[in-house]
């Protein structure tokens, strides 16, 4: 890649970073060159990001029509899945899961309760609200 | 001294060569990559990350700082903690007695991160220079951020004890004594034939250039047709571990080449020049496979994995070309 093949071609998902990037200068020698971002990045990125935001918007309608809790759609929306909630809270997996029926999730104990939101950087009241 | 921040295209090579340099020997970040032979690959299918594979291009964490240690005569410290109260503590004590202290942090918790980058990814370093005395925030020198920025104790403290794969466990590291500049005749031979070691002859078929055959299999058995979204998401996970956050581009084959210069220069083997420039062109055909497969993620040409998995395997037979030479000029 030379320096003036360094794509500038902005990157949405940098919000304004520039990144650092390895080019051939006119000397022949390979330096540091910024970047404004590759489009290339930007799709695989806001594919991913994509992906988990329809979980979260799948979850949150579920909820409205009462099929989940709150807390599968405060999972998705913290980019979580159940794996990894269940390493941060210590929480077995299918307990998880069980918490996702809002019936269960209703009777859920303060200290449970207060145990998802530190795992996910929200209050209980946050965490009881889809939104 | 004061403390120098600079932009790098990695995290943890560019946090050691800050730190390097912060101790009187200036070594560039390419030189810290290439030196601690961290140039890899590695098609983890076991270990998913929202459930999907995990692809690296690059040995593991720590790889860089832990294997700078022998050929710098540098003993670095390592430090993890059960509470966070106490981790945190020992940050401070270290920060006031002017050291400057490296970091294993989750990027989902750092606020400066742009947000469409902050996914839980465990394993991104940074460096702690000190206390901004008013507010208590942390002054943090992060490596691929063009500039230092600050961060609040109770972020850092998420950043640090994130859980999951990966989990840095309130993760310091700082160096005891001074490094030494080495004997460069020496060092760099010996990290040059590591890394070929490292690609061509790993005995688990998931490493190396057999990892990135074996990758090229298992995009070949994608569903396109039948599941094309699930076929996109594993491709563009490829990319993202390719281009995401860190890598400089063209799966750190860039970041190699500039140390292979370095080499050349600091051993006056022009052969090493010439490795260079053809890993520089391994480096453009990994952006070529990501840009093939970003087409195909927004339908710009047809989904055909079986393309994307003899494109890889194109790259396979060059890179193990490549490594067998650079062996020989090793």
């Amino acid at each position: 890649m030379l320096d003036n093949e360094v794509p500038q071609e902005g990157n949405s998902t940098l919000a304004g970073h520039r990144k650092a990037m390895y080019a051939r200068g006119a000397d022949g020698k390979l330096h540091i060159v910024q970047s404004a971002g590759w489009e290339v990045e930007e799709i695989v990125t806001r594919q991913a990001v994509e992906d988990l935001n329809r979980l979260a918007e799948d979850a949150r309608q579920r909820v409205i029509a009462g099929q989940t809790s709150a807390l599968e759609y405060h999972m998705h929306k913290a980019r979580m899945d159940v794996p990894l909630l269940s390493q941060v809270t210590g929480l077995w997996q299918w307990r998880i899961r069980r918490h996702f029926r809002p019936d269960i999730f209703q009777g859920l104990s303060a200290g449970l309760l207060q145990r998802y939101g530190d795992a996910m950087g929200l209050t209980v009241e946050q965490l009881k609200k889809a939104e | 001294m004061e403390f120098q921040h600079s932009h790098a295209s990695h995290c943890e090579s560019g946090v050691m060569s800050s730190m390097l340099r912060h101790l009187g020997l200036p070594i560039s970040e390419a030189m810290a990559f290439g030196l601690s032979s961290a140039l890899s690959f590695a098609y983890l299918p076991i270990i998913k990350i929202n459930g999907l594979p995990l692809v690296a291009y690059r040995m593991p964490p720590k790889f860089i700082i832990k294997g700078l240690q022998k050929p710098l005569g540098l003993k670095m410290r390592f430090e993890t903690f059960r509470s966070p109260e106490v981790g945190e503590q020992r940050l401070n004590e270290l920060l006031a007695a002017g050291r400057l202290v490296g970091m294993q942090t989750s990027v989902f918790w750092l606020p400066y991160m742009p947000e469409d980058l902050r996914f839980h990814f465990n394993a991104h370093n940074v460096l702690a220079y000190g206390r901004d005395a008013a507010s208590g925030d942390y002054l943090l020198s992060d490596p691929v951020v063009e500039t230092t920025v600050t961060c609040a104790p109770a972020d850092l403290r998420r950043a640090r004890f994130a859980k999951g794969v990966l989990a840095p466990k309130g993760l310091l590291y700082y160096p005891e004594g001074k490094p030494s500049e080495p004997d460069w005749a020496k060092v760099l031979p010996k990290a040059i034939k590591k890394t070929t070691r490292i690609l061509l002859d790993s005995p688990i078929p998931i490493i190396g250039v057999r990892g990135i055959r074996r990758l090229a299999n298992a995009i070949q058995r994608l569903d396109a047709a039948g599941n094309p979204a699930a076929a996109k998401m594993f491709i563009g996970q490829v990319v993202r571990m390719q281009e995401e956050i860190g890598t400089g581009g063209g799966g750190f084959r860039f970041i190699y080449a500039a140390f292979l210069q370095e080499a050349a220069e600091r051993l006056a083997r022009p052969a090493l020049n010439d490795l260079s420039e053809t890993l520089v062109d391994i480096g453009d055909e990994w952006r070529e496979f990501a840009l093939s497969t970003a087409r195909m993620i927004r339908d710009r040409e047809p989904l055909n994995p079986s393309k994307l998995a003899d494109k890889l395997r194109a790259i396979a037979d060059r890179e193990q070309v490549f490594f067998r030479d650079l062996r020989r000029a090793a």
